[in-house]
This record gives C-alpha cells, structure tokens and sequence, in this order.
C-alpha cells in the first residue's frame, strides 16, 4: 500500500514547477492568452516543454514518448493547472492517450512521432449538438467508401481547434462507434476557436465536409470500450489540472486573508472568511484523492476506472464553481478588477465545470455503476 | 503509487479472516460474546498498536488498518470491551503515566475488566475545553476536588474517570491543568444520567464534592494535563472503520431506496435522490482515499496533524446526510418510529437520523474543525 508519489514523481514536479514558474508566470499568461490574434499560447515554449518530454508523456519509448503512465501525467498536469498554463497539453495528450490505446503499429508509428516531439497538435473530436457525454452522445455517422469512409457533420466543443493538426474523431459505422485520425490539411476540414470565459482555454468547431478518411486513418481498437476509456481519461485529466487551479485560488486567498486589514485585525481572523477556505481545503484534498486514484485505475487497467473517473469529476465539478466564487468574493472589490488574478481562477472553474461531464452526469454514472 | 498490499500484509489479513471466520460470535449470546473476547486478547489483537512491553500488540500501522477492516467488514464485535480506555486512557499512560500505573491499569484495560469515561467537558466549557474550571486544591499527599463535568459518556457504567481539573489559574489557561485518574466511586462523586434526543441515556452529569485523589492518581506532572490530553486525542491513527461503517449505510441505503416509491415509482429511479445517494458515495470514497494518503505519509514517517479533521467533516456531513436521505426515501413513513407498523428495518433509520450528534458534536463540532484546518493548515490567523 503506497498511496504516494515515487521521488522520480516528486522531480517531475519540481522541475515542471520550476519552469512554469520562470516562463508563464500570470503576467505572461494573460498576455498570451488576451492577444487578439494568435493561437493563445507560447509556441516557443510549446517547443521548449515538448523537448523536455511533457506531450509525449504516455506515448510508448519506441515512438519517441517517454513511456510514463497517468500518475505521471497527473504530476504535470496539477501544475499546468496551478499555473493556468495556456497550452494545447490536454488535448494533445488525450489524441496520443487514444491512438496508443487503439492504434496499430502502423498506425502509431505514424501519428505518435510528431505529438510526442510537438510537431503536431492534436485533439479530440467528440461531442456534438447535443451536448451528451459519454457514448451515447456521439451521433455523426459515416459513409462507407471502399474500404474508408466519408464523414459529414460538426464535433463541437472541440479543445484547440483552431490550432490542432490532427483530430481524433469519434462517429458511428453501421451504428457501431469508431474512432478515426483526421488532419486538418485534408479536403472538407475546418476548424475554428470560439470566444470564451476562461481565455486560457480555447474550445471550438470541427466541421467535416465529405472528408474521405482512408482505411489506413481509421484506428484499429477504436470501438465502444475505446470510446469510453477515452471519456475517462478525459475527465481524469480534467479534474487533474482543476486540482492545481483549485490549490493556487486557495493559496492566492489565504495569503490575501492573511495581510487584508479591516477593523483593524487580519480578515482571516474572521470565520467567514476562515471557514470557506477550510472548506476549499476539504474539497480539494478530496477529490485529489479521487482523482489520484482514478490515474491509478486508468495505469492498473482496473475495473473501478469508470467509476473512479466519475467519482472524482463528479466531485471536482461540483466543488470548483464554489471555489472560483469564493475566491473572488472573498477578496472583495479588488477581485472583481480586471487587474488582480482572482478571476482567472473563477473563470477556469466555469471551464472545468461541464467539460467531459458535469457533477449531475457523473452522479448519475456513479448511481448507476454503483447499483442503482 | 499502489494501492495494493504486500504479500506479507495480505498474509496478515488473511490470518484475520481465518481468526474471525474461526471465532466471530454467531448467535450473540453473553457467552459467546466473552469467548470472542478472550480470543482476541490472546491474540494480542486488543491494543494491536501498542507497545509489547505494556501489554499491547507491537502492531505496525498498515496492519492496524487491515485488522480494523477485515473486523468491521465482518461486523464483528468491538476489539476490546473498554472503549474510552482503549481510545484515549491507554495510549495516555503509554506515553505520560508511570510505571506503577501502567502495571496497574493498563492490564485491566487491554482484558475489559474495568470501564472508563472521558471528564473533559463541563456546563462552560465545551469547544473551549482549555477554559475548563473543575477545582483541584492538594493537601499533602492528595489532591481535593471540586465542580462538575457534563456530557460524560458511560459514567454512569464506569469504574474510573480520567479527570480533567484546574490546578492553577495563572499563566495561559493551557498551563493550569493536571489531569487525574479517579476512582467513579470516590466519595463525593455523583452521577445524573442525561437523556439524550434519541431517547437513550449514554452520557450524564458528573458532580464532585470534596472529592480525595492520592496524588500518585496524577497522570503526568501537575500543570500538563492539557498536553497529555492533546497527545491521547492525536493517537487515533485510522479512521478506515468508520468509512467501513458509512459505506454499509450507503449499501443499505440503496437497498431502502429500491424498496420505497417516491412518486408513484420506485425511490431508486427519483434522479434527485440518485444524485444525492451518489454525491454520498463519492464523499465516503473520498475519505477512503483521503485516508489511504495519511496513512501513506505516516508510514512514511511523517507525523499526521490536523488532517484528521478532512475526514471528521465529511463524516458529520454524511451521518446527518444519510440519515435524512433515509427519511425522506420513506415519505410519509419517515416520522414514524419503531414499534409502528408500517415503519421499514423496526424504525434503524429513524434511529440514525437522531443520532448523529454522537459523530458530529462528540469530539469537536464541524466549526471547531474549520478553525482547526484554518489555523493549522492553512496558517490564517487565529480565532478570537
Ligand atoms: C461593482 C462594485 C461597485 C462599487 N461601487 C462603489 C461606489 O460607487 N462607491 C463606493 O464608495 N464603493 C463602491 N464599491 C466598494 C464596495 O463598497 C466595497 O468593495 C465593499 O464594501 C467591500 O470592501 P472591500 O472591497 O474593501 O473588501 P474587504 O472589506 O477587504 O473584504 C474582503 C473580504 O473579507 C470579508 N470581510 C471583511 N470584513 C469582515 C468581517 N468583519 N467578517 C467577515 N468577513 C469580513 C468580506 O466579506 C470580503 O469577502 C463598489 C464595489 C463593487 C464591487
Ligand atoms: C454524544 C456525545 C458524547 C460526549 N461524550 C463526552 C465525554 O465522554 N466526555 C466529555 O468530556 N465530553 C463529551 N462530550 C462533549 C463534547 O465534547 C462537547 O459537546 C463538544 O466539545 C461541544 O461543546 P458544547 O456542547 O459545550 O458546545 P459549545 O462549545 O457551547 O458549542 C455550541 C455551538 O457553538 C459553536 N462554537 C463554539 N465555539 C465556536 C467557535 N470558536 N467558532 C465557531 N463556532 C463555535 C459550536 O460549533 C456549536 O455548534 C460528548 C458530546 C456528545 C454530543
């Protein structure tokens, strides 16, 4: 029984700590982010992170990844997350996660290279209209052509759009869900980024017009169970960088409750004060543990990973619009300025709400595998 | 990170389960109830985590975990038959008493031979224990005491009291106390059960007259009894029972929620109520994992501090919770009480919902909790 990290772990976030430190401190990642023009991220220090191994985390040795697993990543990305770095790290990494999981050799050998070096963005393309997650929401059904098939429609809320190359998109063949590897250079593919609340997060539009996707393009292992691995690593990975998000908004409100005068003592003499910041305490301890657990369950392969998955979206969605308004309120008018940094979290934590499932739907998945 | 145990824990647990399956009372009867008794303590298993040379198990903390699982997965009886000796009395003596005291209580403590209660609270000082006014006054080789302790779990059944008493009103008010080891049938002690909302008498009134204590009764040196006091509270090492506990609620829960119609259907199918049951059971397995991380970092070495009061807030959230879940599954039936024909499980869950008290305010209520993560954990300044 260890439920810690290994000293190797402990490294990895030292050392990613320390350079998201020195290069995207919050002034830098406003300024990324609220440039009007531009992919809303350091493509230098996109660069910089993808030498040092960060988007080929989970993709094997042999294709140039470093061969860690989900508690590694988990490591990386409650740091990306406390630094609310802007970055197509999330997106990237579930494109690769999908294609090692369902992916032939060849087909591997063919995508993983360029994510893991960050040559190339990736992304996944998986709600819709209906804004279901989970299987059940992925309707876009495809065409048979020869031994490929055509593919007509939109995937909405897409991370990244704008900026990836390579999209994994879930659809139906004969009712039956596949997953397959479309690049944006292809005929019939447009994507754009939409405005949104948190500008460190970019969501968007994938639109497909007769794209012809070869055989060769269509994942080999991408079938149902896939789909579904792929909705629980996403919302592992959510919940992950909503850990370090959530950890910074307390840090940044305790020390301000700690140094604000008013009636002459230290607002954090007051309980109310005191007590919504021990209770952002409570929750995040928590559904780090959850979370913790689910990247366990996803490395372990292990039959709780669905419902450890929920359990700790389910909790982190809930908490984190809580959190974000705390953090704010309890700051008083200074937080509500443009100017001071208590927003951005407010505004990440509308961003991790609903994404990959919010608290009712995950509830709902935890009744459900649990019994009910 | 791994969440499984190594071969020889398992071996450990497995020797439980054997033991239990072996020994585990089937019908309940007294008899039984003391051969089990008698079984666990040859076995060393009552006070598994303390010290071989006062008579404990010398037991290792995964251990101890795995030893209160597997018992509480079996619902077996409790290990050991004195509560508040085990719990706080003992590992105080281990670390402050002498020897003398630790051969004379500590035997009749690990065997259930006698019972103590805990004399911490009084009318005025509850949250605020360290204002605490009971007056000790020594005359020679005794000490005289005077005043009144209130809340006192199982006075009314015990043999002895581990007395909280102010020795001393100078200095910070943490200084001035001594704590004492006191006979329950001294004279001038009185005891006046207190009847509790539920309906039940488990905690009393404790007045003390003149009462006499030899001062070697004195566990630690006079003056210090806050901090033996605060160093037994810290010597609850797991709290993985009671998640065993609360996940057998929420098991039941869902049976119960199958077996009601809310709405002309069936509870289970209520989404209101299958969000709420979940929202629970992903709490329960929070403070499981919560947990599993301190109990990560102590074998590690690390001392646990106040996190213990994650998880003592999630537990008084989820007793009030659970037991109002229950009630409001049953409807109309809920209000009803045991005894009542139509009331489901003989009124159980009536009976939880009254008695949440016992987790939520024993030990520290839920604010006194917040203070502590505020303070000790996250630094903000302290409380007035
Ligand atoms: C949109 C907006 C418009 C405004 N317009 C005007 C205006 O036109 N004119 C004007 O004069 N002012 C205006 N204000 C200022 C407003 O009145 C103050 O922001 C408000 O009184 C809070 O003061 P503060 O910002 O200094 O926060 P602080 O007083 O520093 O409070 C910080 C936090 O500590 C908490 N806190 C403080 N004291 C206690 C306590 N004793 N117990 C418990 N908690 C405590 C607060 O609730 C808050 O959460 C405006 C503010 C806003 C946001
Ligand atoms: C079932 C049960 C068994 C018990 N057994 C024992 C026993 O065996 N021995 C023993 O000594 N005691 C025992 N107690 C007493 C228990 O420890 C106290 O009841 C508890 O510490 C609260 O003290 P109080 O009842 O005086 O409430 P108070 O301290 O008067 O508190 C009343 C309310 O005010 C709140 N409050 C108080 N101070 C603050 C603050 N600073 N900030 C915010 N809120 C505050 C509390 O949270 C609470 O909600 C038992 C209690 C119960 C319910």
């Amino acid at each position: 029984m260890n439920f810690g990290f290994t000293d190797e772990q402990e490294f990895l976030r030292s050392e990613v700590r320390k350079l998201l430190d020195e290069k995207a401190p919050l002034d830098d990642v406003r300024r990324v982010s609220e440039a009007e023009s531009g992919p809303g991220y350091d493509t230098d220090l996109w660069k910089e992170i993808a030498e040092l191994g960060w988007t080929g985390l989970v993709i094997p040795e042999a294709h140039g990844g470093a061969g860690l697993g989900w508690v590694d990543l988990v490591v990386v990305l409650e740091e990306t997350g406390r630094s609310l770095f802007p970055a197509p790290l999330v997106a990237t990494t579930l494109a690769a996660d999908a294609i090692v999981r369902t992916g032939s050799e060849t087909q591997r050998a063919r995508f993983l290279p360029g994510l893991a070096d960050g040559s190339v963005i990736g992304t996944v393309a998986l709600a819709e209209e209906e804004d279901t997650p989970g299987e059940a929401g992925i309707q876009l059904s495809a065409q048979r052509s020869g031994e490929g098939v055509v593919l007509s429609g939109e995937k909405l809320f897409v991370q990244n759009a704008a900026a990836a190359d390579i999209f994994v998109v879930a659809f139906r063949r004969e009712g039956e869900l596949a997953l397959a590897v479309v690049e944006k250079a292809q005929d019939g593919v447009s994507a754009e980024d939409w405005p949104g609340i948190d500008l460190t997060k970019r969501l968007g539009r994938l639109r497909l017009e007769n794209v012809e996707v070869a055989a060769e393009a269509i994942l080999e292992g991408g079938d149902s169970a896939a789909v579904g691995m792929l909705f629980d690593v996403g919302a592992t990975a959510i919940a992950a960088e909503a850990i370090g998000a959530a950890e910074a908004a307390l840090a940044l409100t305790t020390a301000y409750a700690k140094e604000r005068i008013q009636f002459g003592r230290a607002i954090g003499t007051f309980q109310g004060v005191k007590h919504p910041l021990a209770e952002m305490y409570v929750d995040v301890e928590s559904f780090k543990s959850l979370t913790y657990y689910a990247a366990w369950c996803i490395d372990e392969g292990h039959a709780d990973r669905s419902l450890a998955a929920s359990r700790a979206k389910a909790y982190a969605s809930e908490a984190i619009p809580r959190i974000g308004i705390d953090t704010v309120q309890l700051h008083g008018g200074i937080g509500y300025t443009w100017e001071y940094d208590a927003h951005l979290f407010l505004k990440r934590a509308k961003w991790v709400r609903p994404f990959f499932g919010d608290a009712d739907h995950h509830y709902e998945r935890v009744a459900a595998l649990g019994g009910l | 990170m791994d969440f499984d145990f190594t071969p020889e824990e398992e071996a450990f647990r497995a020797e439980v389960q054997a033991f239990i399956q072996a020994h585990i009372p089937k019908s309940g009867t007294a008899e039984e109830i003391q051969a089990w008794q008698k079984a666990v303590r040859e076995k060393r298993w009552v006070g598994f985590s303390w010290p071989e040379e006062v008579g404990g198990g010398g037991g290792g903390i995964a251990q101890q975990v795995i030893l209160k699982d597997e018992m509480a997965k079996a619902r077996a009886p409790a290990l050991g038959s004195c509560f508040m000796g085990l719990a706080w009395v003992g590992p105080a003596l281990t670390e402050y008493g002498t020897d003398e005291q630790k051969q004379t209580f500590i035997p009749d403590i690990l065997d259930g031979k006698v019972q103590w209660c805990t004399g911490y609270s009084e009318p005025d000082s509850g949250s605020d224990l360290a204002s605490l006014k009971c007056k000790c006054v020594r005359d020679g080789d005794t000490y005289i005491v005077n005043g009144q302790k209130i809340w006192t779990s199982i006075a009314m059944w015990s043999q002895w009291i581990i007395l909280l008493v102010r020795t001393s009103g100078d200095g910070s008010k943490h200084d001035g106390i001594t704590c004492l080891l006191v006979p329950m049938d001294s004279e001038g002690i009185t005891v006046r059960p207190i009847k509790n909302m539920s309906g039940g008498a488990v905690f009393a009134e404790v007045f003390f007259d003149d009462v006499r204590v030899p001062v070697e009764n004195r566990l630690g040196e006079e003056g210090q009894g806050w901090k033996v006091t605060v160093s037994a509270l810290a010597h609850e090492r797991s709290s993985i029972a009671e998640v065993q506990g609360l996940q057998r609620s929420l098991a039941e829960l869902k049976d119960l929620a199958r077996s009601c119609k809310k709405n002309g259907r069936s509870a289970a199918e209520d989404p209101g109520i299958r969000g709420r049951i979940a929202r629970a059971d992903a709490r329960i397995e929070a403070m499981r994992l919560n947990g599993m991380r301190y109990l990560t970092a102590q074998l590690r070495g690390e001392k646990l501090g106040s996190e213990t009061s994650v998880n003592k807030l999630h537990r008084a959230e989820l007793e009030v919770e659970i037991g109002e879940l229950a009630l409001e599954i049953q409807g109309s039936r809920g209000p009803l009480a045991k005894g009542a024909d139509e009331v489901p499980a003989d009124g159980k869950w009536q009976r939880m919902a009254l008695s949440w008290p016992e987790v939520v305010i024993g030990g520290g209520t839920p604010n006194i909790q917040r203070n502590i993560i505020a303070e000790r954990i996250l630094g903000l300044p302290k409380d007035l």
